[in-house]
């Protein structure tokens, strides 16, 4: 039984709505800007694609925003568009639709103000939702709750790649009977001087301080990534299941898998990657010669950059396609590989390859679409994934016309 | 042939004791491991009471990197997954390391290493803008804790599928349903599951103070832990890690290994309510036992032990208990049910793995553990809980049951294969 997506929604740097991400990614737009949230001044990294003018009152009700931190801001908006989209009735049986929504740091901006409530005046003053919004699990509780939606509850913690884990684990929950799941990935790291701290260590953050230059992998530029907000959900269900209702299919998951390259290392070489792509193309079935287009992982750094790419032209040796909107906006950690599997969603969709902004030239070996969005028939999408927890994933996404 | 996961080895760092030989001694002795907390100064705290693990991370072969780099809960994990591979006995051997996996559960990860290095950086809290030349080695490790699963991951060599599970309170039996999941689907031959938690520092507990989730009978430790008990007032907090090597049973049998008990069904489900509160009737939690009985093909009848939630809330205990009844039927109440966190507490995300290490030491040894502190019984709390003293019984169907924050309650079904 196969896995189609059915349902969409985002939250990203262009905005709120998958339109408005659509519209940016096809137009190469910059979306990366000083981090409005604090004073980075004492800080060696200040660009982030942040989400412009979100104010959660327009789209949650109140008693949901002072229980929760921006991550799971971002995963319930995303998650109430997947569910109006997929135009499901989960009500008819609350027990047939599960929640998976990946986090990375979890609530880090509301941890931090209970953390200074903390130090400055005593645990007497830490409040009652610090408990709720901190944890990794609050976006999912919380999309249930707001959803009533009982089916299987589940978070993972894979950082980036988390969102094709994600796909892939709901594909073994619908072999095992549930009907439907709202899958996701979101997160929300620049909100807290603290978080963004903790981040620079990896030393892949990009110090630039030029929007136009400061993420630009696969060039002699490169310089690390610029750590962005977000996250997209996607809304799953069984291929038939989805015919039977009349849905509407936006891309069917054809195939996933996911291997480990060490803590910390970012897979040295790209063997990780290649194996991931390799499980993830055997498993959906196709060939290289099936694949369409790529969504590069795109870390930003001369060496992951070097060695995604060779991964790329092994996979292809004829070549193919290959693309990093998210150089317009960013990094989002866990809502990074749920942003991308957006992206390449409505690519399949439009059949239209987004440009990679800010990379004004393919480098040597590879076809990198730059400057402008290349239309082209487009039948099945490779998405790829790193984190710095170590994880390479791989899924295989491809338009319904075609699976 | 349909593909099925095993238990073939068990690693435990608990309260009271570390190692699985010294954890089952305390409990089927019925001692308790909670005191007054040590790890910090609880002055001015609620609950100022915890199931502490006296450990000495060198003395279980840590070397001084791996103790800088590793957050107190990657390390409880790390002399878990020693001790699981050991009493295995070599399961990676001849495996190929893209079909290892792992699967490590935590609520919280890092806490305890981010509360102390936010203190430092913000000036006690003074600073909002923090000085980021201040912070210490290895916070991303801390801030992101898919750590805990890539710090196993490289211990035992795995380079499949590698994942950090963190459903809150039910992190510790997701972690382990997922990894048989991932055995039964193909995904891997091999599969280091567990959970980890160190959860003992300022914030974590202020946060449970701020809702009364936990005990404050600070002037009896030993006793605070009252699950089922009429006077029982709130869970006491714990930490700990717990391993379970999993492996596809057909290779396991053939390379000759131990099998201690199949994974047999896994299931859970949200309840869709409210993030900390409990509807008394338990619907959806007996909805995810009955759903894990239905995928280990077990009638509610086979069931010859459940390993409780019981985490000593006045709520968790009525409306667990009445999932129990909903699930299960009349043979409820011939069952027996018990709560090891009236011993070692409760260690959030980790204890779901504890309890199922609990499990397979029951069915190993053929003794149920007793639910300690109980002496008078919440009259709304009528199954057999097993109080004080441990039980002598043969267990073929082991139910264990979680339930958390977020609402999610989870079911795993351990038996000896069909």
């Amino acid at each position: 039984m196969d896995t189609v997506i059915t349902g969409l929604g985002a939250v990203s740097p262009a905005g709120v709505g998958t339109a408005a991400y659509w519209a940016a990614l096809v137009e190469g737009r910059t979306l990366i800007a000083p981090i409005p949230h604090f004073d980075t001044a004492g800080f060696p990294v200040r660009l982030g694609g942040t989400v412009p003018g979100f104010d959660p009152h327009e789209h949650l009700d109140g008693r949901y925003v002072v229980q929760t931190d921006a991550f799971s801001w971002f995963a319930m908006v995303a998650a109430a568009e997947a569910l109006r989209d997929s135009g499901a009735d989960t009500a008819a049986d609350p027990y047939s639709t599960g929640v998976l929504v990946c986090s990375g740091a979890g609530g880090v901006e509301f941890g931090q103000r209970e953390l200074a409530a903390l130090c400055r005046s005593g645990p007497d003053h830490v409040g009652p939702y610090q408990s709720i919004a901190w944890f990794y699990a609050a976006s999912t509780g919380q999309v249930s709750i707001s959803n009533g939606l009982k089916g299987m509850c589940g978070v993972l913690v894979t950082e980036e790649p988390g969102m094709l884990d994600a796909l892939g684990q709901s594909g073994q929950e619908l072999r095992r009977g549930t009907s439907a799941m709202l899958v996701g990935g979101s997160e929300a790291p620049l909100g807290s001087p603290f978080s963004l701290a903790c981040q620079l260590e990896t030393g892949l953050l990009s110090t630039g301080e030029d929007p136009g230059t400061a993420y630009v992998p696969f060039s002699e530029e490169a310089r690390g990534y610029v750590p962005a907000e977000g996250g997209a959900v996607a809304f799953v269900e069984g291929s038939s299941d989805a015919r039977a209702r009349g849905a509407r299919v936006r891309a069917v998951v054809a195939g996933h898998a996911s291997t480990f390259s060490g803590v910390g290392s970012m897979d040295p070489g790209g063997e990780g990657l290649l194996n991931a792509a390799l499980g993830a193309m055997a498993r959906a079935g196709v060939g290289p010669d099936d694949v369409d287009v790529v969504f590069a992982d795109a870390m930003g750094t001369p060496k992951a950059d070097a060695d995604e790419a060779a991964a790329i032209r092994r996979l292809f040796p004829r070549g193919v396609a290959v693309t990093a909107p998210k150089t317009g906006f960013g990094r989002a950690y866990a809502g990074a590989g749920a942003l991308d599997v957006a992206a390449a969603v409505l690519s399949l969709e439009h059949q239209v390859v987004p440009p990679t902004p800010h990379v004004s030239d393919p480098p040597v070996g590879l076809d990198l679409v730059v400057r402008v969005a290349r239309p082209t028939p487009l039948r099945t999408a490779l998405v790829l994934s790193r984190g710095a927890g170590g994880g390479n994933s791989a899924i295989v996404l491809k338009h319904p016309d075609h699976a | 042939m349909k593909r099925e996961a095993v238990v073939t080895g068990i690693g435990v760092v608990a309260p009271g004791g570390i190692g699985a030989a010294a954890f089952w001694d305390l409990l089927t002795a019925g001692r308790t491991a909670t005191r007054g907390i040590t790890l910090f100064d609880p002055a001015g705290y609620r609950s100022r009471i915890a199931a502490e693990v006296d450990f000495d991370p060198a003395a279980h072969g840590l070397d001084d990197h791996q103790v800088a780099r590793m957050d107190r809960y990657v390390q409880f994990a790390a002399v878990a997954v020693a001790e699981a591979l050991a009493d295995s006995a070599a399961p990676l051997a001849g495996v190929a390391p893209w079909r290892v996996g792992v699967s490590m559960g935590t609520a919280v990860g890092a806490t305890t290493r981010l509360d102390r290095e936010y203190t430092a950086v913000s000036r006690g809290g003074a600073d909002w803008v923090v000085d980021p030349a201040r912070t210490a080695p290895h916070l991303n490790l801390a801030l992101m804790p898919s750590t805990l699963s890539g710090e196993v991951a490289d211990l035992v060599g795995a380079r499949g599928p590698v994942r950090t599970v963190s459903t809150g309170c039910t992190s510790g039996l997701d972690a382990v349903g997922y990894a048989a999941q991932a055995i039964e689907d193909d995904l891997a031959d091999v599969v280091v599951a567990g959970a980890a938690e160190s959860p003992i520092a300022p914030i974590a507990m202020a946060c449970f103070d701020a809702i009364k989730a936990t005990s404050n009978s600070n002037d009896d430790p030993a006793r605070a832990s009252r699950p089922f008990d009429r006077d029982r007032n709130g869970f006491v907090m714990g930490e700990g890690a717990a391993v379970l090597v999993l492996e596809e049973a057909s290779a396991a049998r053939r390379r000759g290994a131990r099998v201690r008990c199949r994974v047999a069904g896994f299931a859970n489900h949200g309840n869709a309510f409210h993030m900390t509160g409990l509807r008394r009737e338990g619907v959806e939690m007996a909805r995810a036992i009955t759903t894990a009985l239905d995928r280990a093909r077990r009638p509610a009848t086979d069931v010859d032990y459940v390993n409780a939630h019981g985490s000593g809330t006045v709520q968790n205990d009525r409306h667990e208990t009445d999932a129990v009844k909903r699930s299960l039927g009349e043979h409820a109440r011939r069952v027996p049910m018990t709560s090891i966190k009236s011993m070692v507490g409760h260690s959030l995300g980790a204890i779901g793995s504890i309890e199922l290490a609990a499990c397979v030491l029951a069915m190993d040894t053929g003794v149920v553990p007793p639910t300690a502190n109980l002496s008078t019984p919440d009259p709304e709390c009528d199954l057999d809980y097993v109080p004080m003293t441990a039980r002598e019984r043969r267990t073929d169907v082991v139910l264990s049951v979680g339930s958390g924050f977020g609402g999610f309650q989870s079911a795993v079904v351990l038996d000896r294969g069909e």
